[in-house]
């Protein structure tokens, strides 16, 4: 058992990889949050009338909301009042490629590995990177707008393709769908838009890189994915914070919609600062990601890996409208320290012959908390819709918890639902197994928890798979003697 | 975590609340609780999809506590299957009649709560954890007590007879205290019947403790009336090597709720929870279980099953909790439900929550129709496509039957069961 500890020990020590952060010069809202402030942001963004008066009334009805409190997550209110709500580097005019950004700002995405300038050079990746409220540079947009793709800062799309946003914006999570959504449709900076034409199959992954650098500051980001007739596209998004004593809060929105014959694949690995291991400090990640199946035969896949943030609350969801739509999420969510994670996914079949396929794998270590939260929702007149659903939970150390909260709801008797979920750790003899065969007990553990996760991770992107499997070995190896 | 909003139904039970005499402090209690929680509305998480304060509103015209009926000798020798062998206590209205019952010389000490000094009455089912407990302790007049002494083995099963009529006010509210000492073994019957076709509110309470190493079945048949509204709520308190075993069999009423709460309490316990309802109509059963496993190396098994046709409605809610300190735990759960037509609807929530690490526990639910391929398979050997239907959901149904250990009782459930599928040939 000491033995254990002193792995448990190292394991814990071990300093979040992301923490620093750079001075920048800023252009920051004054702290607080009230109509002024919205405006002030409106007017900084340089808004359209119709956008303002959608973020008041989304500031209105936020007013009137409650937080929410049924998660099973425990952490000291945020006071909305304390945050900044607006943080942007000071740029003296808008760069018209990457050349002109700011080399401050490029040089902190090559800390965390991403190099705009090579990424403009390399194919595979578009990269969007969004710096606290504002994007700092798209990458391959004209390579990208040759196919009629296009892929830009949110804001950008805003005064360039006003008729896009004005028809989808808030049309998957309305403003009023919750409390954080309505505040982050008050509030929202910036984010990423995208838009795939009919029956074009994006030639390379999509990818926002989300960083928090300013201190007392809030993000707000939203992203839109509109996939037309018959289209493809992968997605993928990233975040890192630096390290702070204080929460930050993080409450995004994204939103897909597609079309029919149209498919969505968005990946996430989120690794936002969890906090030390005191449970001081951390992300509080409270996100709303919603995609709908508008038309027939169309299809969305959610995949995440979680393993970061103090507070995560995020549910994944998929509307699947159109007839033979079909729905995807894998999840793994690991949790060590205090780290809260109450994640899971919505599958709402309102189609004939929907399909949807939940696998979430929990990983709880330390003395964190780890909850799958999902429902599937079979109405009346989705004739012959399927879902199969798995949630499997792994605890490491006895500080710890892995709970399940599936709730299966089913309105027509064509349906086929099963659902399954296992809680167990690492067996004595596997790890025996292995060291048998002369695999340390460290990378054996690696080895299961890789095994076990494998099943989500296959779903991920080749260039994401490598950073999760890294993030994962990083979180967990040797938690388990 | 639970938010009750105070409803007119709360409001009409605590004014026409009796006063009773006995347990004052108890009941003083419940009214508190009730008074300041409320009965749970809709938008109470534990009742979202049954919510009897509104059934309560719309149906009930009498909150009065109802008082015994006319019910003759005759009348419980009619509904004694055949085959019964063993004692019988029969509830009026809610309320114990001792010359009707039949329990002589079986081993076993049987006491009015108001006579004894039942100090465990609300200690195992709180008044605080659910407002229907509450309500019970304020409305039941007296309850009877059940003592098995250590040691004893009592061979013929305990039978708990309900005959309920509306005629003499509408609620209804038994209530049981079983007192199992150590290494002893019983098992226990219970079939609630309708006398006519009115509306009224069943509102139960059993309280059981199982002592250290015994071992204990608790059967129970609802067969209500299709106006009936039903709520039970059983508590139990398992101690160091015993088991428990629990199996519900719902066939109708207009709405039931059954709580059913099993905390194992040391370690060697094994609980073991069955159920099945097959629901036509628009009978909606709502079955919420909960086992907490609190010490290490203990085992609990549960398995709900579900038949549903016409507009009828199941609810499934089975949490299982592993506290820290059981390690070693096994804990399975099993929801499956066969749904028969378009306007039948499944909710379930098959919950799980664990603290410890060296555990295994699982669950699964699964909501569908009969496998096609083995109707195909039994029509393809001669056997006509309603024959075969109703074969294969008796096999279906059969798997939690199975589990009743008293076989005259099994076999009367069994003969209901498969004239109520369609396969009785």
């Amino acid at each position: 058992m000491s033995k254990d500890n002193q792995i448990l020990e190292e394991l814990t020590s071990k300093e979040y990889e992301h923490g620093w952060s750079v001075n920048l010069e800023t252009d920051e809202a004054p702290v607080g949050l009230n109509e002024d402030i919205i405006r002030w942001i409106s007017a900084k963004k340089e808004e359209p009338e119709w956008l303002l008066e959608w973020r008041l009334k989304a500031f209105r009805t936020w007013l009137t909301m409650t937080e929410p409190e049924w998660a099973n997550v425990h952490y000291p209110k945020v006071d909305f009042q304390a945050l900044k709500y607006y943080s942007a580097p000071k740029q003296t005019k808008k760069p018209k490629s990457l050349d002109e950004v700011d080399p401050e700002l490029l040089q902190i995405y090559e800390r965390l590995g991403i190099n705009l300038n090579e990424q403009k050079r390399l194919q595979g990746i578009a990269v969007d990177a969004v710096l606290d409220s504002v994007s700092v540079g798209t990458t391959f947009k004209e390579t990208l707008s040759k196919l009629g793709i296009i892929f830009c800062s949110f804001s950008e799309a805003v005064h360039e393709h006003p008729d896009l946003i004005k028809k989808y914006l808030g049309s998957v999570v309305p403003m009023t769908d919750n409390y954080y959504a309505a505040l982050n449709s008050a509030v929202f900076s910036d984010g990423s838009f995208c838009y795939i034409p009919k029956g074009v199959r994006c030639p390379m992954e999509l990818s926002t890189y989300f960083r928090i650098n300013a201190a007392n500051t809030g993000q707000f980001e939203r992203t839109l994915i509109i996939a037309d007739e018959s289209s493809y596209v992968s997605y993928l998004e990233g975040c890192t914070a630096p390290q702070r004593d204080e929460n930050q809060l993080h409450a995004a929105v994204v939103e897909i919609y597609a079309a029919s014959h149209a498919e969505v694949k968005y990946s996430t690995v989120q690794n936002w600062y969890p906090g030390d291991k005191e449970g001081k400090g951390g992300i509080y990640n409270f996100v709303t990601k919603r995609g709908i199946c508008a038309g027939d035969h169309s299809k969305i896949s959610w995949t995440q890996v979680e393993t970061g943030s103090a507070v995560t609350w995020k549910y994944p969801s998929c509307i699947l409208k159109g007839d033979y739509s079909v729905g995807e999420f894998y999840s793994v969510a690991v949790t060590n320290n205090y780290q809260q994670a109450d994640t899971g996914t919505k599958m709402i079949h309102i189609g004939k012959n929907t399909r949807s396929r939940i696998v979430s794998k929990g990983i709880s270590a330390g003395k964190s908390q780890n909850s799958y939260r999902g429902q599937v929702q079979v109405m009346k007149r989705a004739a012959n819709a399927r879902n199969f659903s798995q949630c499997d939970s792994l605890l490491m150390g006895d500080r710890c918890g892995a709970h399940t909260f599936p709730y299966i709801d089913i309105q027509n008797p064509t349906a086929k639902v099963e659902h399954e979920a296992t809680t167990s750790k690492i067996g004595e003899d596997q790890i025996f197994y292995c060291n048998q065969r002369g695999i340390s007990t460290e990378d054996a553990v690696a080895l299961i928890v890789n095994g076990y996760a494998k099943e989500v991770l296959n779903q991920l992107p080749m260039e994401f798979a490598v950073e999760a499997q890294k993030l994962l070995a990083l979180t967990l190896e040797g938690s388990v003697g | 975590m639970t938010t009750v909003t105070k409803n007119k139904v709360t409001d009409l039970f605590l004014e026409n609340a009796p006063s009773f005499g006995s347990f004052p402090s108890l009941r003083e209690e419940s009214k508190q609780i009730v008074n300041g929680k409320g009965l749970p509305a809709a938008k109470d998480e534990e009742y979202k999809f049954t919510s009897v304060s509104k059934k309560l509103e719309q149906v009930i015209t009498d909150f009065s506590p109802a008082k015994p009926i006319a019910v003759s000798k005759d009348t419980i020798k009619d509904h004694l299957w055949a085959g019964f062998e063993g004692s019988y206590l029969v509830f009026n209205n809610g309320i114990f009649s001792e010359e009707l019952s039949a329990f002589e010389n079986s081993g076993f000490e049987v006491q009015m709560l108001s006579e004894s000094n039942a100090i465990a009455l609300g200690s195992i089912a709180k008044a605080e954890k659910d407002p229907f407990i509450a309500l019970n302790t304020i409305y039941f007049e007296d309850g009877i007590q059940i003592s098995i002494p250590r040691g004893k083995k009592v061979d013929s099963p305990i039978l708990f007879l309900f005959f309920n009529q509306a005629n003499e006010g509408q609620i209804i509210s038994p209530r049981i205290l079983i007192e199992v000492a150590e290494n002893a073994e019983a098992t226990f019957l219970e079939h609630s019947i309708s006398l006519d076709e009115a509306v009224y509110f069943s509102n139960s309470v059993t309280e059981i403790k199982v002592g250290q190493n015994s071992h204990v079945h608790y059967s129970r048949l609802q067969n209500d009336g299709s106006k009936a509204i039903v709520v039970s709520n059983f508590e139990t308190d398992i101690h160091r090597d015993a088991t428990f075993t629990s199996t519900v069999v719902s066939l109708s009423g207009d709405l039931v709720r059954n709580n059913l709460s099993l905390r194992l309490q040391d370690s060697g316990c094994v609980g073991n929870m069955y159920g099945l309802y097959l629901l036509n109509g628009k009978t909606h059963v709502d079955n919420h279980t909960n086992v907490d496993h609190t010490k290490p190396h203990a085992e609990s098994n549960e398995l709900y099953k579900g038949i549903l046709t016409d507009q009828s409605r199941g609810v499934f809610n089975g949490k299982i909790f592993v506290r820290q300190d059981a390690q070693k735990t096994n804990a399975f759960q099993q929801n499956n439900n066969i749904l028969l037509s378009e306007d039948a609807i499944v909710n379930t929530k098959p919950q799980l929550e664990i603290w410890a690490d060296d555990v295994k526990c699982s669950h699964g639910c699964t909501t569908g129709q009969l496998d096609e391929e083995a109707l195909f398979y039994l029509q393809a050997r001669g056997i006509d496509k309603m024959q075969a239907k109703g074969l294969l959901l008796y096999a279906f149904a059969g798997e939690v039957l199975e589990h009743i250990n008293d076989e005259s009782f099994r076999n009367y459930i069994d003969r209901l069961v498969q004239e109520r599928l369609g396969s009785n040939f």
